[in-house]
């Protein structure tokens, strides 16, 4: 978002007569008259939606997360034309786990759509003719019975259309309202609408958009393969996945977030549900503002904000020093164990002011840290057959290496690489990959494609003949290309000679 | 939208003059066609208290859906059903596409495959073409009710969660396998669940709600069902995905995962 759109910033203002309420699905008509509150707190005039825009059509910018449609910098109310095609896609759920989603516009969530309060906003959604199920759309951001779920209700192949005034600015969510809700909701069919209000919301140098939903699948947490939903532990609310934006990883490595040292950053969070409200927060940051359940007001200077399924928040915040910052729920077993991870990446230039780095090591200062000693393997070799060794082997990992590479070596999204199907086997030869293991790896690095930067202890306390085992075992599990490592070349990659 | 009308109120008359009553049938199932039922079933969203519990008297029913082969054959018989003749009023844009031409598959198209694409009005006349009718919903639902070896196995978790699991698959309506190639059930009745969705005759909640209450009232209950709270069994996910699908049709829409088949009245014996 450049910084030309600035402009001054803009009061949040409710409208004096509004409907409060946002008929979700299914609802009976709302008694308008019961529901009209006078803001008289607010005395400023009320935007002006009673008149009717001009004939003439915007077609709505619509983006994929975690990206936003930039502000419509109007000045007054307009027709503005979304058109959103439901599809249903297989696409993956984490390394090797693939799942079938139902989507608005091929992403979870779905497109963002930006309008302006007062905005015509005439809908058309197309269900794609690939497409098993009938689908609809709910935007919490119409007023009117339903929130046009009832007008939107479309088969396979067909588009229906509709046409709804945005009365009440806000960061609203829209969602799949077909029966059976929970599960179109639970296959990824969610996503956000910002209506702007009048003035727009205060410039800031970058938005995102991020969601965070709760998977079911039949098989376990990581079990390869394409997982169908699993509705009793979508009934008993016991996720197998909670991530953001659809999958595991969708905000890590190369696909992190991304800002400069200084720069103001706003996030659009929403929760798709079904089930879960999340605990979000970024670690290492404070929101300056929370726009609580992404309505009007502000909170300033929060640590975590509760965001309800069919919830969101506009979070602002200015990033001062370099690094990574996680994005997290912090109901914790989430973020470690389900996938409720992000980063957001600032670069720029360090100011020792703000945060200093570690400064002392008490550890190293009590106790001189010992020259690391050249460990020599002088055990003699063992003649045992390739098949005892992958045996040998497999004992060695699940004790040492499983821990952070996993026994099904799929390694942890974000920080651990995987060794299943690691092209980093194939690409070097077997002494790098010997030289890695004895001595350790840090720094930057490239496994099927994910960057990795991060540290591996070194393992030369292992005699040749363990690191031979591991390594052959390594070499042919999890659809490895297969071989074998001999103790004699682990001592030649260490150097010693001493077989 | 004037078309869609139309073709509306064409399938409302067709269920007022009541032509769904094909003439009765002897004892012996005409060709392709089982006996199903008698028997009971619950309707996910009942018409009134008193219609919890529905029963369905016997009827015959296909065996399998109608392939492409059959269709074909149909359309040959009756070119009026040929996709560049019959009008968009009762069939759609999507009518039969996935043929090669008007008169023959082409070689991507299996014969044996289910035939897809059709609207309610052309499958309405393929089954009127063979003396049979669409089965309703009742009677339909009566039947997939059964597995391979319980008439009503709709509390058998595996045979639920089967239903289920073919929903949650990805669409791959270019691949549909043959027809009847799994097993029958207890009825001998193949592909109820896992293949194609299928059109029943009183497909439109909006065609069984002209004669009762308030239309409105009766369409929201069977899509819009986010709290589940009018349905008798709410955890029935592959029962409600039904309704919905079939509440989204109009009678002249076709979908690349929509077939049917035919059924047939039984002539009762005295
Ligand atoms: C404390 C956690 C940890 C343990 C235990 C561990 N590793 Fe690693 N391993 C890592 C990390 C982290 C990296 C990537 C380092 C980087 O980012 O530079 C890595 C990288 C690797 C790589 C190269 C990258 C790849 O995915 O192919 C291999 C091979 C490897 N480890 C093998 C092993 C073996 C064999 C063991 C057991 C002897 C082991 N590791 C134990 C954390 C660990
Ligand atoms: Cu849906």
């Amino acid at each position: 978002m450049s910084k030309d759109f600035r402009r001054t910033i803009g009061v949040l203002r409710a409208s004096a007569i509004a409907l409060a309420l946002v008929a979700s699905a299914c609802e009976q008509k709302p008694d308008v008259g019961a529901m009209q509150r006078h803001f008289t707190e607010h005395p400023a005039p009320p935007p002006d939606v009673t008149s009717v825009p001009s004939d003439d059509r915007i077609m709505a910018v619509l983006t994929s997360p975690p990206n936003v449609p930039p502000p419509t910098n109007r000045t007054k109310p307009a027709r503005v034309v979304v058109k959103l095609t439901v599809k249903e896609v297989v696409m993956p759920m984490a390394d090797g786990v693939q799942y079938s989603y139902w989507t608005f516009g091929g992403t979870v969530p779905g497109s963002f759509i930006r309008v302006r309060q007062g905005d015509v906003v005439e809908f058309h959604l197309q269900n794609d003719a690939t497409s098993t199920m009938p689908h609809n759309i709910d935007l919490h951001a119409v007023t009117g019975p339903g929130g046009g779920a009832a007008s939107s209700f479309t088969a396979p192949g067909h588009a229906s259309q509709f046409t709804f005034r945005a009365l009440n600015p806000g960061l609203f969510v829209y969602h799949c309202a077909t029966a059976p809700v929970p599960m179109h909701v639970a296959n990824g069919m969610y996503g956000l609408i910002l209506v702007e209000p009048p003035g727009g919301l205060p410039p800031v140098d970058r938005e995102y958009y991020v969601m965070e939903g709760d998977f079911y699948t039949k098989g376990k947490y990581h079990a390869k393969g394409l997982q169908a939903f699993d509705m009793d532990k979508g009934i008993e609310e016991r996720p197998t996945y909670v991530v953001f934006n659809g999958a595991e990883g969708s905000l890590l490595g190369d696909k992190s977030l991304k800002a400069y040292v200084g720069d103001s950053v706003r996030i659009f969070f929403g929760v798709g549900g079904p089930n879960l409200t999340s605990s979000f927060h970024v670690i290492g940051e404070v929101f300056d503002r929370v726009y609580m359940e992404g309505g009007t007001h502000y909170q300033e200077n929060v640590q975590t904000t509760m965001v309800p399924a069919g919830g969101s928040a506009i979070l602002d915040f200015r990033v001062q020093v370099p690094g990574a910052y996680a994005l997290v729920d912090h109901s914790l077993f989430r973020a470690f164990n389900q996938g409720a991870v992000g980063t957001l990446k600032v670069s720029g230039p360090e100011d020792k002011l703000l945060y200093s780095g570690k400064q002392e090591d008490s550890l190293a200062e009590k106790e001189q840290a010992p020259q690391a000693p050249v460990l020599v393997d002088s055990a003699p070799p063992s003649t045992l057959t390739r098949d005892e060794r992958i045996a040998a082997g497999k004992t060695l990992f699940a004790s040492t290496c499983s821990a952070c590479h996993q026994a099904t070596g799929s390694g942890l999204p974000g920080s651990i690489p995987p060794l299943a199907g690691s092209d980093f086997l194939v690409k070097n030869d077997k002494e790098r990959v010997i030289g890695v293991v004895l001595n350790g790896l840090s720094g930057p690095v490239k496994v099927n494609g994910t960057s990795f930067n991060s540290v591996m202890p070194t393992w030369n306390h292992l005699t040749n003949d363990e690191l031979a085992n591991v390594l052959t075992y390594v070499l042919n599990s999890w659809g490895n290309p297969g071989g074998e490592v001999a103790p004699a070349e682990i001592a030649k990659v260490r150097g010693s000679g001493a077989i | 939208m004037f078309s869609r009308c139309l073709a509306h109120v064409l399938a409302c008359v067709t269920v007022l003059t009541g032509a769904a009553h094909a003439a009765p049938r002897p004892l012996k199932a005409p060709a392709g066609m089982v006996m199903v039922g008698p028997g009971v079933y619950r309707p996910l969203y009942p018409a009134s208290p008193a219609e919890r519990l529905v029963s369905v008297r016997r009827f015959y029913l296909d065996a399998r859906p109608v392939t492409n082969g059959e269709f074909l054959t149909f359309v040959r018989a009756q070119p009026e059903w040929r996709r560049d003749r019959a009008p968009r009023l009762l069939a759609d844009d999507g009518y039969l596409t996935h043929w090669a031409a008007a008169d023959a598959l082409g070689r991507d198209v299996r014969s044996a495959s289910p035939v897809t694409n059709v609207s309610w009005f052309a499958a309405k006349a393929y089954c009127a073409a063979r003396s049979a009718r669409l089965p309703s919903e009742r009677e339909w639902e009566l039947a997939a009710l059964a597995s391979e070896n319980a008439r009503d196995a709709s509390s058998d978790p595996a045979f639920v969660a089967r239903i289920l699991d073919f929903y949650s698959r990805p669409a791959l309506a270019a691949s549909l396998r043959d027809v009847g190639s799994g097993k029958p059930n207890l009825y001998g009745v193949y592909d109820l669940h896992g293949l194609v969705w299928e059109w029943i005759y009183d497909f439109s909640a909006s065609l069984v709600a002209v004669d009762s209450r308030e239309k409105g009232e009766a369409d929201r209950n069977r899509f819009c069902g986010a709290t589940g709270a009018s349905a008798q069994t709410p955890s029935d996910y592959a029962a409600f995905m039904r309704v919905a699908f079939r509440s989204s049709l109009e009678a002249a829409y076709t979908t690349s995962r929509l077939g049917f088949r035919c059924a047939a009245d039984l002539e009762e014996t005295p």
